[in-house]
């Protein structure tokens, strides 16, 4: 274990000089952003940079706007005021704008959202080939290996209903890679999971932080945040409330409401 | 012991009075005093109804015989069948030239039985159809390969019928889904045209739509300009049928989850893509038996063209009884005719079945 953990402090400095380097060309850009639905103002003035691979885990209680958050990063929500900018370009009404970000930005949901009618290659290589254009063979080439990088390889003819939780999870997340994305979101990925299954998928997200993807995760798993995260956010009623390294975050909160939802999780 | 008892136990067989013919007798027809009852009052029922039956339409029956023959029996005079069924079949398709909506309807048939299969659902497919669809219509026009020319006012029986029915359900269903598709749009312009659409069609009868085409319409064309009776015909039950489809395609659309269209959305797919890729598949499956409801009652609804003097199968088997040799045999031919609407939905409905099944194999 304290092998390991040497290894993973050397890394983790590595990791924090590369992230100074990136410091001045963020992948995501927020600025005043608010978003009502109907007359309820769910997100209100989030500003947000996140330089490229950087690891942010948000947190908050539920009904915090943090999954909406995310959801308008790729525009799954709409926001209506302030400024959004990712790998460049900024998210408005122009939907080719919409679909060259949704294409860089994979994307990770709470209920998988596999698409049942298709076989689980097919589902990997359904964005490839008609988004990015490749050609079958190789989609299919590339699929595999992403398969084999969420230990999934061997159910690649199977469909999605065959499957526990945690494989859909994981054969999900392989799914977003194959689009070979910038970013990646990550929206309660363990939540529906059963206990047993949430390592699995966890496994395979630390194993893509360690690749150095840009990942923005909200999650109730504090574990994964302390290990894995750059840094740690924490949401209520539609604002960031508080940001910092985990250390600091976990030991010293500096909100009242962060320490009051901590004492409630931990 | 213990276990010795409980592997006898295992294998031990159910009680005699529980199963075989018995068994099943007690169980279905006399489980108590009032099944009993109705069981007995069904057996009289059925033995007063059904030997005279099979003595009509068997035993005292005539199946090629003249209809001079058939006035001397009590039976069912079936002869009437084999005597008309040139004109049953095709109607005033001219005498001599009826091998041609034959063939027409044998290849249709081909077609139809070559396209069940879902292993030739390729791209060639749509090409047998197309060249399907040049020699159809080749053999019943005429004009080539010195066939005498045919006009579509002649078209009639069952080849009209069929005609009717298939192009009517294959023209119908991509504007149904169209509509359905157009009914969900968030474009308030495109969603009212097909609201009110759907709503105007589903809420007049068929006939008045046949009317329509075949009397209002022409009234709004230029003089000299007219369009094909059965054309009009055909173009009104397409439109008519892609209003219902239209409804049963849309509740199949609500019935795919939102993360479906967030994970396809998500992917950088386009709308159309979105659509053709994740959830029309999906949501066309879902509505198979409901859509297999509209094409039989499509197929039933063509005999409605009669209205507008289109002689349909139905139209041509009245004919045949109006001719004075056979008038009174209407029992005869109308039962005929039954089965053979029967065949042909009882043929839809078992093939949907089958397709259901196989769709749904994999998950």
């Amino acid at each position: 274990m304290p092998d390991t953990d040497g290894k993973g402090e050397r890394s983790m400095h590595e990791h924090n000089d590369m992230l100074q380097e990136n410091l001045e060309q963020p992948i995501i850009e927020v600025i005043g952003m608010h978003k009502w639905f109907g007359d309820f103002h769910v997100l209100k003035d989030i500003n947000l940079k996140v330089i490229p691979q950087e690891r942010i885990v948000i947190c908050g209680p539920s009904g915090s706007g943090k999954s909406t958050m995310i959801r308008c990063l790729n525009r799954l929500e709409e926001h209506q005021k302030g400024r959004i900018i990712v790998d460049g370009i900024e998210l408005t009404n122009d939907i080719k704008n919409i679909e060259k970000v949704r294409a860089e930005v994979g994307m990770v949901f709470q209920h998988f959202n596999l698409f049942p009618h298709l076989t689980i290659l097919e589902n990997l290589t359904l964005g490839p080939i008609w988004v990015r254009k490749t050609p079958k063979r190789e989609a299919a080439e590339a699929a595999m290996r992403y398969l084999e990088k969420v230990r999934i390889a061997e159910q690649a003819e199977k469909f999605p209903g065959q499957l526990s939780g945690g494989q859909q999870q994981r054969v999900a997340i392989a799914r977003s890679l194959c689009m070979n994305p910038k970013v990646m979101l990550f929206d309660e990925p363990t939540s529906a999971l059963d206990p047993e299954m949430i390592k699995e998928v966890l496994d395979v997200m630390i194993d893509l932080a360690e690749e150095g993807m840009t990942m923005l995760v909200v999650t109730h798993e504090m574990g994964f945040a302390k290990s894995v995260a750059d840094r740690v956010m924490f949401m209520d009623e539609g604002q960031i409330v508080e940001q910092n390294s985990p250390q600091e975050f976990f030991d010293h909160p500096q909100n009242d409401r962060t320490r009051l939802f901590l004492s409630q999780i931990l | 012991m213990i276990t010795g008892s409980n592997t006898d136990a295992a294998q031990m067989k159910p009680p005699l009075r529980n199963i075989g013919v018995i068994g099943w007798l007690r169980e279905n027809l006399f489980n108590n005093l009032f099944n009993s009852l109705l069981t007995l009052v069904t057996i009289y029922g059925l033995w007063l109804f059904v030997p005279p039956l099979i003595r009509w339409v068997f035993i005292d029956s005539l199946w090629f015989s003249s209809a001079e023959a058939c006035r001397d029996i009590e039976g069912a005079c079936w002869s009437i069948i084999p005597n008309n069924v040139s004109f049953i079949f095709f109607g005033f398709f001219p005498e001599g030239q009826q091998w041609r909506p034959l063939t027409a309807m044998l290849l249709l048939f081909a077609l139809v039985f070559y396209s069940k299969n879902r292993k030739h659902w390729r791209q060639s497919l749509a090409i047998y159809w197309l060249l399907g669809l040049i020699v159809m219509g080749g053999l019943m026009h005429g004009g080539v390969f010195g066939m005498p020319v045919v006009e579509t006012a002649q078209w009639s029986g069952f080849p009209l019928t069929l005609m009717l029915a298939l192009f009517g359900m294959v023209g119908a269903y991509p504007l149904g889904v169209l509509l359905a598709l157009g009914r969900r749009s968030k474009l308030i312009g495109i969603k009212s045209l097909c609201v009110v659409y759907i709503e105007l069609i589903r809420g007049v009868p068929l006939i008045s739509l046949l009317f329509m085409s075949s009397v209002m319409f022409p009234l709004f064309l230029p003089e000299g300009v007219s369009f094909d009776k059965v054309l009009r015909a055909q173009v009104a039950i397409i439109l008519f049928a892609a209003a219902y489809i239209a409804e049963v395609v849309r509740g199949g659309l609500q019935a795919i989850p939102a993360g479906q269209y967030e994970a396809a959305n998500a992917l950088g797919l386009s709308y159309a893509k979105t659509m053709r890729l994740i959830v029309l598949p999906q949501a066309l499956k879902i509505v198979i038996p409901p859509s297999v409801g509209i094409l039989i009652s499509a197929f039933k609804d063509t005999s409605l063209v009669v209205i507008i003097a289109l002689y349909d199968v139905l139209k041509t088997t009245k004919v045949t009884l109006s001719n004075p040799q056979w008038m009174g045999y209407s029992s005869e031919a109308y039962l005929f005719l039954a089965v053979l609407y029967f065949v042909c939905c009882y043929a839809m409905t078992s093939y949907s079945r089958r397709l259901e099944k196989e769709l749904h194999a994999g998950h």
